[in-house]
């Protein structure tokens, strides 16, 4: 189907407002002999092509596959007859933003549902047109049959008159028994996998549009500046360049940033104008922020207490000799491997995008407030994502399109960064320092926790920016008798963001790290410590304690944990709950005596209840350990004077082949709905591997980046 | 990049297998080229300075990053890009191993992946880790599929 036919289905259901189901539906009603469309995430032709949309975005996490496996598992139809295609934003397919490994539990029991729903309207055509009870009708493989007397008929024949079947309650469809499942729990591979290795145009950046023009946009490296002077007039001068103006934005940090817009004839051309672009920045009173100062601001509120405090129980008490640390780690970049990219175009009093984006509705609102067009009147079309981590959640590229576009009225455009604007215009991960206090009793058991955090805030020192500040029931809250959180909030100009796993890829790095030195200095083994320290019960309010356990358990016994290693080699454990998922990862490393760390082996152990798509659920947990030891190994953004230093892969240096270890996970199948996959198992891989540095060392990582500490010994 | 502007060419190229010519500043790189003025977008922009891989093309056969490359170095010679791999739809089993081991997440820096472990094959048609590490160590993947990388080469290797 093409993008106007598609357009015209979805503007039907969005008039009739209310539930997709519904809506779409009453479009199936319509049509007489077209395709059988039960809503808006199946269409069944009568040449029997089941074609199931993608509601979610495709950032690498696998839900344009994963999603209309659900969908299909309950249809009834083997999955090599869907053809799977990538929805647009519409307020037909409820939320589509993808964060936080959402997307998996959100959707199940919906969309299983919704496939329920329309193998039933198939059964119930068949059961009319041979006058049998629809009891007596079962849909097998694309089929439905009539065992008694062996009659049976393809879906596609039967589309045209299930159309005109009533709809079933979804409420009361019945759902097929787990057991029974063809399609869910195995490994199926990509929808897009041919596209990807043949080079198909799938992703923003391979957009084009008739007559499209290139553009680049230049932001003050310092956040907030806004442009003073530019040489505009020579760069419009230059050749191809038909475009050079500046586009006022606003002061608000996560809105439509100042900059300089350059619009030409070819992406090259267009970055080379970009280049020659000369820029007076008015950096108002911004320029002075740094790495460092906000260090000795750091180290000043943890030596003087103070902080706010978020929770408070028993008498943390501390005895001279107490462990009394510090563990600090550094902003990060998202740094996806596609940079921020948007083409559209503004027309007829409207704009249509092709963008990859986690987060369309928000782009949609974002974009109606700044250039004052109604909602409907923006129009977007989600492409493949190449990586998104939580960068894409935020709408600033697609903001900078829409100022661009606008401006061109009528004629399309592409925005392209060049791969130094990326650190340069991130919404960070932001970095932190713990101070920790800790005590074990005559028994090995931590008997008192103190931790003294210093947080970040965006243009505030009370309230923590995005994927900043802590929960006063952070782990081990409520597993400590004696517990004291206080918190500092630094005042930032930075923009913060959501970075894979938010929160927690930073807080489980110094918690499970300083958790692993109280178990040395109760001289307990680090695995029944921790156990220990999980204790007897069931649940912790949501903390599934017998859940985690498990998680640790598997990934200790698949890891050969307690197995002697030689000098110079070590194993590390940790685990962490996040996102409604409980992980557990064991390290194994080789640290040489000159300090060059190899790490040989992550084992993690998780538990996101039944696992929907084998391939892509292992692929998630290899690539989410091996991105968090990359970042923890390596990762930093430094400020200075008000701007990221960071320009390239040259200062941000990432993990390549020769150093990516051997991975290897465990699935714990707890009889609970499924939940996302896409996060829970990078928290707790730094500190495995910390933790087995200091195993085979002795020497504690207490600062991230790892490269930053000098692990030589013996 | 300091504002003079080189003069327009006329270049050649031999790219999958077929003629073509492209006018265009001599310092282009063939990069920009593929994608905005051939239309072959499989070959990605990832950093422009020869550090991740994502641009990967062979150049006479050989493994080439085309950010860095100027299109006056290619003129004459021949390009293959990710589009010229699989003949008239039939995937190489390179191609096959990457879809039947699921490598991609994202899927941003395959075609570069596939491009530089294709000339590895070519070279060396029975690599172990150690040789594939070594020959794929500049090519980035940011969802970091390494190990499905390295089971995806020894798989076509077998075939
Ligand atoms: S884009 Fe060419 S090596 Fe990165
Ligand atoms: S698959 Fe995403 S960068 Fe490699």
């Amino acid at each position: 189907m093409n993008t106007l036919d598609r357009r015209g289905f979805f503007k039907v259901s969005t008039l009739a407002g209310g539930g997709f189901l519904l809506a779409s539906w009453s479009r199936a009603a319509e049509s007489d002999d077209a395709a059988f469309s039960p809503n808006a995430f199946v269409r069944i032709a009568p040449d029997g092509t089941v074609t199931i949309m993608a509601h979610k975005p495709e950032i690498g996490q696998g839900v344009k596959t994963t999603l209309p496996m659900i969908v299909a598992e309950e249809l009834q139809v083997p999955w090599e007859n869907v053809t799977v295609e990538q929805a647009s934003i519409d307020p037909v397919f409820g939320g589509q933003t993808a964060g936080g490994s959402t997307s998996v539990p959100s959707s199940y029991d919906r969309l299983r549902r919704l496939g329920a729903v329309a193998k039933t309207m198939l059964v119930n055509a068949a059961a009319a047109e041979w006058q049998v009870p629809a009891e007596e009708c079962a849909a097998v493989s694309g089929e439905v049959v009539h065992k008694a007397s062996g009659r049976k008929v393809s879906y596609g024949k039967l589309a045209t008159a299930a159309a005109k079947q009533a709809v079933p309650d979804e409420k009361s469809v019945k759902l097929k028994d787990p057991k029974d499942f063809k399609i869910l729990g195995k490994r199926i591979g990509g929808v897009d996998n041919r596209g990807i290795v043949t080079g198909a145009p799938l992703f923003g950046i391979d957009q084009t549009l008739p007559g499209m023009r290139y553009a680049c946009y230049l932001r003050c490296p310092v956040f907030g500046g806004k442009v003073a002077k530019a040489n505009l007039d020579k760069v419009r001068a230059m050749p191809g360049v038909s475009d050079v103006f500046v586009v006022d934005g606003s002061d608000d940090l996560y809105g439509q940033m100042p900059g300089v817009a350059v619009v030409a004839d070819s992406t090259w051309r267009a970055m080379k104008a970009q280049a020659a672009l000369e820029v007076e920045w008015d950096h108002g009173k911004h320029g002075a922020e740094s790495s460092a100062r906000h260090e000795e601001n750091a180290a000043a509120a943890m030596k003087s207490g103070g902080g706010e405090v978020l929770r408070d129980e028993g008498k943390p008490e501390f005895a001279e000799d107490a462990l009394d640390v510090v563990y600090q780690y550094p902003h990060l970049a998202h740094n996806t491997l596609e940079p921020m990219n948007c083409t559209g175009v503004f027309r007829d009093g409207g704009f249509e995008f092709w963008a990859p984006t986690q987060n369309g509705g928000s782009a949609v609102d974002g974009i109606s407030r700044t250039f004052k067009v109604p909602k409907e009147k923006v129009k977007i079309h989600m492409t493949r994502i190449g990586g998104g981590f939580g960068r894409r959640l935020m709408t600033d590229y697609m903001l900078e399109c829409a100022a661009i576009a606008k401006h061109l009225d009528g004629t399309p455009v592409k925005l392209t960064w060049t791969r130094e604007q990326d650190p340069h215009h991130d919404f960070y991960r932001p970095g932190g320092w713990h101070r920790f206090r800790g005590a074990v009793d005559e028994n090995g058991r931590i008997s008192a926790w103190a931790d003294h955090f210093v947080t970040f805030g965006v243009r505030s020192d009370r309230r923590p920016g995005n994927g900043a500040g802590i929960h006063p029931r952070e782990f081990p809250a409520e597993f400590v008798p004696n517990f004291r959180l206080e918190q500092t909030v630094l005042e930032s100009n930075v923009p913060l963001g959501w970075w894979r796993a938010p929160g927690s890829c930073a807080l489980a790095f110094a918690i499970q790290g300083f958790i692993d030195e109280l178990a040395h200095k109760a001289g307990k083994d680090p695995l029944e410590f921790k156990l220990a320290l999980l204790g007897g019960r069931d649940r912790v309010g949501d903390y599934h304690v017998s859940r985690m356990k498990g998680a640790l358990k598997a990934a200790a016994e698949k890891s050969g944990w307690g197995e002697k290693l030689p000098e110079g080699r070590g194993r590390g454990i940790a685990f962490h709950y996040s996102h409604r998922g409980y992980a557990a990862v064991v390290a194994e490393v080789t640290v040489s005596k000159q300090g060059r760390l190899k790490v040989d082996k992550l084992t993690a152990g998780v538990d996101v209840g039944p696992v929907l798509n084998l391939s892509g659920a292992e692929n998630q947990v290899h690539g989410s350990m091996i991105d968090g030891l990359s970042a923890a190994w390596f990762q930093e953004i430094e400020i200075v004077d008000g701007a990221v230093r960071n320009t390239n892969f040259a200062d941000y240096p990432v993990l390549m082949i020769p150093d990516a270890p051997a991975v290897d996970v465990v699935f714990v199948d707890s009889d609970v709905p499924p939940t996302g996959l896409g996060e829970p198992a990078l928290p707790p891989t730094a500190p495995a591997v910390c933790n087995a540095i200091f195993a085979a060392t002795g020497k504690r990582v207490r600062k991230l980046p790892i490269r930053r500490n000098d692990l030589a010994w013996g | 990049m300091d504002g003079s502007h080189p003069v327009m060419s006329t270049y050649d190229l031999h790219v999958n297998g077929r003629r073509q010519s492209v006018d265009v500043e001599p310092d282009t790189p063939l990069l920009w080229v593929l994608r905005d003025h051939l239309g072959l977008a499989g070959t990605k922009y990832g950093c422009g300075i020869g550090q991740c891989g994502a641009c990967t093309i062979h150049l006479d056969g050989r493994p080439v990053r085309s950010c860095t490359l100027p299109v006056s170095a290619a003129a004459g010679r021949e390009v293959t890009t990710i589009e010229g791999l699989a003949e008239e739809g039939k995937l190489t089993p390179l191609q096959e191993a990457w879809c039947e081991h699921d490598v991609a997440q994202c899927g941003y820096c395959q075609s570069g992946q596939i491009m530089t472990a294709a000339a590895l094959l070519r070279d060396n048609p029975k690599p172990d880790e150690k040789a594939i590490d070594q020959a794929m160590a500049g090519n980035f993947c940011r969802c970091a599929t390494y190990t499905r990388i390295r089971q995806a080469i020894l798989t076509a290797a077998a075939k």
